[in-house]
């Protein structure tokens, strides 16, 4: 991939990212963050090709620990941001959430 | 034949990686209205979900398809462990584990690249996949064994900072021999030596370990969307050298998006972000010079059927949740008491500092659970200009974010923090755990005015007396 497209992609996403989050009220931070974090997960393609395409035993052991990671990160960023997430219902709603 | 259909999956990986890359952009920006936020969280969801189960067609992934299903079960399965039981309190530990996660798979990702790069079977690698190969390594490293430190310290399982001379220095020699190392990396023409590339990731660990240890745990909240920044940034390195403008894209989406946050965390608790990194010059630390000023003063006391009398006559009332309250899990008492009060007629609100819970917008979520509505709860700016025409106030559990001394004593260490205006009320009432000062040990001058009265004691307890004197009336 060519040096400059490469640059154009990083700062367009990095502008975009951080245009977004401007516009976020502070009651919505710890839901953002959260959110963010879930949006990481996507490492766990990168993860399965290493080791779809490892060939000896270390890069397998490396792509089995990448792809275990990656894969805590989306399920366990997911369980948080589910939690969280699940309190933006109606506010009419007012008998809810966990115990 | 054969490679027309190759290419035409090629394709439909590369489409998919772009509705998926899409999908997290327009998902993070619906996250920033309640009213579209969990439509932004379905959108990341499915993002996560068609990228990954087009990978599995990927034209580079060509075998271990059993144990990367066995990977993905147990990273799943420890996952559902660590998140079983864990109490909203806790939700930004669990942010930071999860995110640093993120950045060791990156690491790890990066390090086979790099033991591949060492041995260039057919084309060679460019100076630049080797160079953001490097760098990915060392911000996913630092940001996987920092994440665990900052997890360990909000667990409570590393209590207080740890300090050691020369502290900085040494931080700054052992990030400079890592950088070294990896530069070496980079300009080793293809003969990887693999001792320099475990020497390169022990130290770039190490250093995420000494990062962390000295800062206070007051600041990490400020720290924890950082480590989204180095998650972030290492990810969107490792999709280069991968080729794959999905992880860039999100990468750094992520990145851009922690590092506004930390920016207006930093803000919102009047830190810099080297004071944090460094832990010096914390709130903790310091010694307040304003609280001798008011130490011979007597606050005024009231008893509970006082305060339920004051605000069950009251036409506005606006309630200032601290983190006190939230350590009593008071929030229950608090929606309950809330409800009497409506029902009698009375506009109750509920004002919350950005810095109220563990992180901004963390009350907003504790207070939300109990059931009180999104509505009600108002941020710093919103509620600021309505004190004047308050009733009463009622602060439970906050100190700092009251704090008049913000405003005036120049000595004080929150001086210039914006604070809510609860002095402006008609009346103010208290609930505080005890007598001494609170969580930064800042004397409060608001609970010293003619028209605070204090309610001492544990804020449950507090409240149950109240809610039962409501009833009563």
């Amino acid at each position: 991939m060519d040096g400059f497209v490469t640059l154009y992609i990083f700062i367009l996403a990095a502008i975009t990212g951080y245009e977004i989050t401007s516009k976020a009220p502070s009651k919505l931070h710890t839901a953002l963050m959260s959110g963010a974090s879930l949006i990481n997960a996507i490492v766990l393609i990168g993860a399965m090709i290493v080791m779809g395409q490892a060939e000896t035993t270390i890069e397998t052991m490396i792509g089995f620990m990448a792809v275990m990671l990656a894969a805590a990160n989306a399920v366990g960023g997911y369980l948080m941001s589910a939690d969280i997430f699940k309190l933006f219902t109606n506010s009419d709603k007012s008998e809810g959430g966990r115990q | 034949m054969t490679d027309i259909t190759h290419s035409i999956s090629q394709n439909i990986t590369q489409i998919v990686y772009l509705v998926s890359a899409l999908l997290f952009i327009f998902g993070l920006k619906k996250m920033t209205s309640t009213l579209t936020a969990r439509k932004g969280l379905t959108y990341t969801v499915v993002g996560l979900v068609i990228a990954v189960l087009i990978t599995f067609f990927h034209h580079q992934v060509n075998s271990n398809f059993l144990w990367m299903t066995i990977a993905m079960i147990v990273g799943a399965a420890l996952a559902f462990y660590l998140s079983t039981g864990v109490k909203s309190t806790e939700t930004p530990k669990m942010i930071a584990l999860f995110t640093g996660l993120g950045g060791g798979t990156a690491a790890a990702i990066a390090a086979v690249e790099l033991i591949k790069m060492g041995f260039p079977v057919e084309t060679k690698p460019t100076d630049t996949a080797k160079v953001l190969a490097v760098s990915g390594a060392l911000l996913g490293s630092v940001c996987f064994s920092s994440s665990l430190v900052t997890f360990a310290k909000l667990n409570g399982s590393i209590k207080g900072t740890i300090n050691f001379p020369m502290q900085q220095w040494v931080n700054t020699f052992i990030l400079v021999i890592a950088v070294t190392f990896g530069a070496a990396i980079v300009l080793n023409n293809y003969q990887l030596e693999v001792t320099q590339l475990i020497l390169f990731f022990v130290l770039a660990l190490l250093f995420g370990i000494l990062l962390t240890i000295p800062m206070n745990q007051a600041d990490m909240p400020i720290f924890i969307p950082l480590l989204n920044v180095f998650s972030g940034l290492a990810i969107g390195f490792v999709g280069y050298v991968l080729l794959n403008p999905a992880m860039m894209i999100a990468g750094l989406l992520v990145a851009a998006a922690g590092l506004k946050l930390t920016l207006s965390f930093a803000k919102s608790m009047n830190r810099s972000i080297p004071a944090v990194l460094f832990g010096t010059g914390s709130l903790i630390n310091q010694q307040s010079s304003g609280g001798s000023i008011n130490s011979n003063k007597a606050a005024r006391e009231l008893q509970s059927d006082d305060a339920a009398m004051m605000m069950a006559f009251a036409q506005n009332i606006i309630i200032i949740p601290g983190y006190g309250m939230a350590a009593a899990q008071a929030q229950h008492k608090v929606w309950e008491m809330s409800k009497l009060l409506i029902n009698n007629g009375v506009n109750v609100r509920f004002a919350v500092h950005p810095v109220a819970g563990r992180m901004p917008g963390h009350m907003d979520v504790l207070l939300a659970e109990t059931g009180i509505p999104y509505d009600a709860i108002h941020d710093l700016n919103e509620i600021n200009g309505e004190f004047k025409s308050a009733d009463v106030v009622l602060l439970i559990g906050a100190n700092d974010t009251t704090n008049t001394s913000a405003r005036t004593d120049q000595n004080s260490p929150i001086f210039d923090m914006p604070i809510l205006n609860a002095d402006q009320a008609k009346n103010i009432i208290v609930i505080k755990r005890g007598k001494g000062t609170g969580f930064s040990d800042i004397d409060n001058p608001l609970f010293y005015q003619e028209n605070t009265g204090m309610l001492y004691g544990d804020a449950e307890s507090v409240l149950s007396k109240v809610v039962n004197e409501l009833k009563n009336i």
